[in-house]
């Protein structure tokens, strides 16, 4: 199992690692030294570079990060096709006729895949960088001082720097696991065969967007969560709807259940699940851990730079991102409780703003959605409720159902509901969430209306085209304006 | 007319009739030996302690409404609370309690354990709220009657409610002795008020107040279908606590904040309830306005036949609920009936209504668990689930009785355990400001809370 060596694939690393690179020649100190060549390094890259000065960035790997290469790019090209293999077996609930004989595809799903992860592999290349003035270097650097670190055997020096090491996926402990050739989101997208029974140990974001999106691909897939709901964080009703919807899609779900043990026997991979006093064993032929990612920091001796840091919080930051050493930054998933591309996108920005302009933008003043990409998919920006009652503030929430939407009947996308919190007796808005077919696209009208302070009574005067099931939104912000109606009469 | 001598009957007696029948559900299962009531009425059903905490609460009606001589009921009261008394508090896998709890389900002649079930929490709560209610009624200076209260005392007293926090911020809802504390807490509104009251008022292992702060914080206050109310799905929610402890008009915090009660509440859920089924939004057959009530409760399990035409998951017995689901087209009649103190126009409309459609909810007029229209076989209307549970009957004898008189919740307006947990939740206002407790009669309809 490897990824075909294909054109796409060969002109992604084209991309992302030209086979032919040569490191430049460093400069006598960088104004701006970036570790780490994701998401987070490149657009701080290119933000530095446009302010001017010297500019130089260090990847180990690939450039383009997880998100591009084994993260949410690949992922959604899976979960876009999957989507398609289930409403084909769904075609009579939509008035259409199921083919006759659905076979899918894997190797043209992968392909497919490739294809959309090197076309967008050409805004991270190495040319982009270069040709915006920015040094990039391949190779494995670390800190041997509080303005210096060692690439390669060659002492590269800076005046700022920013780490943006990124996050790697976790591995769950589990006895025998190691031996059992597990994948995770790391290698997963390198299968050139479907799995024909699978196990998702994880029901977080990633083990739940993975999980439905070979169930749908026609794995036997059984997701394993130790919790007693999936996507913890979420609203317990968000996570119930989810349940359903797996339950729908064939995957056995195996919830408040621990994973064990792993034993391989002629392939075949034994897992022992525990459920309380419930003891049981499952035969699958592959193993997904999806239990999350943690920060990257091993082999960068941050000690030596003067750079505090845990293994699970990983590089510690104030307010405004600047490290325990003030010459140095850190940005996205190497030091973010929430590690989302738009956060790391962010949070780069602000670095390098607040690096190399003496700028005070706050980490706290960010308003952050994000969306779990399963069907239906989950969105949540702001505070939960329970988040808002623990810091005092009394909270109303304003629910609309997706049933109750036109367009999501029509649809017959009618799973799922728009939350949204407000302050009590007032129309400011605190959060939302949103379970929906696409409730990623609509959960930036309400985080548009946080940003700006827009109060939830204002959104009920937003003409939406109708018919949309973006109008739950209105819907929800009409029973906010009526609700004060009624509270003032 | 499928149900003509019903219809036909003014809504008193329709609810006496109701009523009584239910009653006679736990003078069906009760094993004279140790006083324990069958979970349902199913062969070989194991005793439930949730239900023998409704009978300890519907012995009193019963004596009230002279369907059973004081006597009979004190004497099976003392059987119940003897055997708690005395059982095994081991903790063992075959014992019957740990640490003044109960497991959930119990061999109805021995008394053990059964079916691997937990330690519970919730359950033993209601076990204590019907020893309560039983210690409140039975206060005369007889030796059995003094007896059955110093049995109560002693059995709420052992409980070790701090001990079910396990160190985190709530309750945790089980225990098993093969892998200690269940991972499930109880977040959320639900039934467990009463839990948190009880734990609260404990003299020897009290909870802090800060524990229940810690639950209301996970409330959900919603606005749904222009319905403000603190949500929970399942209607059962709504009524659990409610059956012993009367809500109206006094206000923890949260409610402050909200500026209603737990009843108003209560009568908002079932409001939200009625509004779900005339939506209908699967298009479920026989929900309307006045056919609802999704709540836990038993449906059916077996797969829909091939060539169905539709996909829906059938849940067995699940907690049911509205707007979220689950949502297999099942219902129960016994949950409009335990609406009839917060919505009494609407409820018994329900009622009326659903025992005229499917009058096969109904087997000597005691309701079904569950009954399902979608799933109707060819000679009924609708497929309804075997048997009887006690829970159920035990909540329409509560809540109608509630409904008619206020008896259960006068009785427990007066018990110190009561009021103690309820100001220690930070209940304030109504009933419980109120120096002079009343003393009338228990059937009098001259409530002062009302």
């Amino acid at each position: 199992m490897t990824t075909p060596r294909d054109s796409a694939e060969l002109a992604r690393l084209n991309q992302l690692r030209p086979p032919t690179w040569c490191n430049p020649t460093p400069a006598v100190i960088y104004d701006f030294l970036i570790l780490g060549g994701g998401t987070t390094g490149i657009v701080a890259a290119h933000a530095a570079a446009a302010l001017g000065g010297k500019v130089a960035l260090i990847e180990r790997h690939l450039l383009g990060g997880n998100c591009l290469n084994i993260g949410c790019i690949p992922s959604k090209a899976l979960i876009r096709t999957s989507r398609l293999y289930a409403e084909m077996r769904d075609a009579e609930r939509f008035g259409a006729q199921s083919p006759a004989d659905i076979q899918v595809d894997f190797a043209a799903t992968m392909q497919r895949m490739r294809n959309i992860r090197a076309r967008l592999s050409r805004t991270s290349s190495a040319h982009e960088l270069v040709a915006a003035g920015v040094h990039v270097f391949f190779g494995d650097a670390h800190f041997i001082g509080a303005d210096a670190l060692l690439l390669d055997g060659t002492i590269v020096r800076f005046r700022k720097a920013l780490i943006a090491t990124g996050a790697h996926p976790d591995i769950p402990v589990i006895d025998g696991l190691a031996a059992a050739d597990y994948f995770t989101n790391a290698n997963v997208f390198d299968l050139t065969e479907l799995p024909r029974r699978l196990l998702v140990i994880g029901g977080g974001p990633l083990g739940c967007e993975m999980a439905q999106a070979f169930a749908r691909l026609g794995a036997r897939t059984t997701i394993v969560q130790n919790w007693p709901l999936f996507l913890p964080r979420e609203e317990r009703d968000a996570a119930q709807l989810l349940s359903e919807a797996f339950a729908r899609d064939g995957i056995e779900v195996r919830l408040n259940t621990e994973v064990a043990s792993v034993r391989v026997e002629s392939g075949v991979k034994h897992v022992q699940l525990v459920s309380d006093d419930y003891h049981s064993t499952l035969a699958v032929d592959a193993i997904l851990t999806g239990t999350g990612r943690v920060p990257t920091v091993d082999g960068l001796d941050l000690k030596a730079a003067g750079v505090n840091f845990d293994p699970v919080r990983g590089v510690h930051v104030n307010d405004f991102l600047r490290t325990s050493n003030r010459k140095i930054y850190a940005a996205g998933d190497v030091c973010l409780e929430y590690k989302f591309n738009d956060l790391a996108d962010a949070t780069a920005e602000m670095a390098v703003h607040n690096a190399l302009r003496f700028g005070r933008r706050r980490l706290s003043s960010l308003t952050i959605p994000w969306c779990t990409y399963t069907d239906p998919e989950v969105a949540h920006v702001g505070l939960y409720v329970r988040q808002a009652r623990e810091r005092g503030i009394p909270v109303q929430t304003f629910t609309v159902l997706m049933q109750d939407v036109d367009r999501a009947v029509a649809d017959s996308e009618e799973t799922g509901f728009v939350k949204i919190h407000v302050r009590d007796g007032s129309d400011r808005i605190l959060g939302a969430t949103i379970v929906a077919r696409h409730a990623g696209e609509m959960i930036g009208e309400i985080t548009l209306a946080m940003v700006a302070g827009v109060g939830l009574r204002t959104l009920s005067r937003v003409l939406h085209p109708y018919p949309t099931q973006a109008q739950a939104i209105t819907m929800a912000a009409a029973a906010c304006r009526r609700s004060s109606r009624n509270r003032e009469a | 007319m499928r149900d003509a001598v019903s219809a036909q009957m003014n809504d008193s007696d329709l609810l006496d009739h109701l009523q009584h029948a239910a009653f006679s559900y736990f003078l069906k299962t009760f094993n004279p030996a140790n006083g324990l009531i069958a979970d349902t009425s199913r062969e070989n059903a194991p005793c439930s302690i949730a239900v023998v905490g409704f009978a300890l609460s519907v012995y009193p009606i019963a004596v009230e409404r002279g369907w059973m001589a004081r006597a009979d009921a004190v004497e099976r009261s003392l059987a119940a609370l003897r055997f708690f008394r005395h059982s095994d508090q081991s903790g063992e896998p075959r014992a019957s309690g740990y640490k003044g709890f109960y497991f959930h389900f119990l061999d109805m002649h021995s008394g053990v354990r059964v079916w691997n079930s937990e330690l519970s929490m919730i359950d033993t709560a209601l076990l204590l709220a019907g020893a309560l209610t039983s210690g409140s009624y039975f206060a005369a200076n007889t030796n059995e009657e003094i007896e059955l209260r110093e049995l109560v005392d002693v059995l709420y007293r052992r409980v070790e409610w701090c001990w079910a926090q396990a160190g985190k911020s709530t309750l945790r809802q089980g225990w098993k002795p093969e892998c200690g504390f269940l991972n499930y807490g109880w977040d959320g509104y639900n039934e467990g008020i009463v839990l948190y009251l009880l734990a609260l008022a404990s003299p020897t292992h009290p909870i802090g107040s800060g524990q229940y702060e810690a639950w209301t914080a996970t409330y959900q206050w919603e606005n749904l279908y222009d319905i403000d109310f603190l949500y929970a799905g399942p209607l059962f929610v709504h009524q659990f606590s409610h059956a012993w402890v009367d809500f109206r008009g006094i206000r923890d915090r949260f409610m402050r904040e909200k500026r209603s009660d737990y009843f108003e509440n209560s009568r908002r859920a079932t409001e939200v309830q009625r509004e779900y089924a005339r939506r209908n939004p699967h298009g479920l057959r026989g929900y309307d306005e006045d056919c609802w009530g999704l709540t836990a409760c038993d449906g059916p399990s077996q797969l829909l036949p091939e060539g169905a035409g539709e996909r829906r998951d059938l849940s067995g017995y699940a907690a049911r609920g509205v707007p979220y689901g689950p949502d297999d087209g099942t219902l129960s009649g016994w949950a409009a009936v335990a609406s009839l103190p917060f919505a009494p126009e609407i409820a018994l409309r329900a009622v009326r209504s659903m025992r005229e459609r499917y009058p096969e909810m109904l087997t000597s007029d005691q309701y079904a668990s569950g009954f399902n229209p979608s799933m109707g076989a060819t000679d009924r209307a609708a497929w309804v689930s075997e048997g009887h549970f006690g829970l159920d009957q035990g909540i329409v004898v509560m809540m109608i009785e509630n409904h008619r008189s206020g008896m259960i919740w006068r009785l427990l307006r007066e018990a110190p355990v009561l009021r103690r947990g309820l100001r220690r939740a930070g209940f304030r206002g109504g009933w419980l400001e109120r120096v002079s407790i009343s003393t009338s009669h228990p059937l009098s309809d001259r409530d002062p809370a009302r």
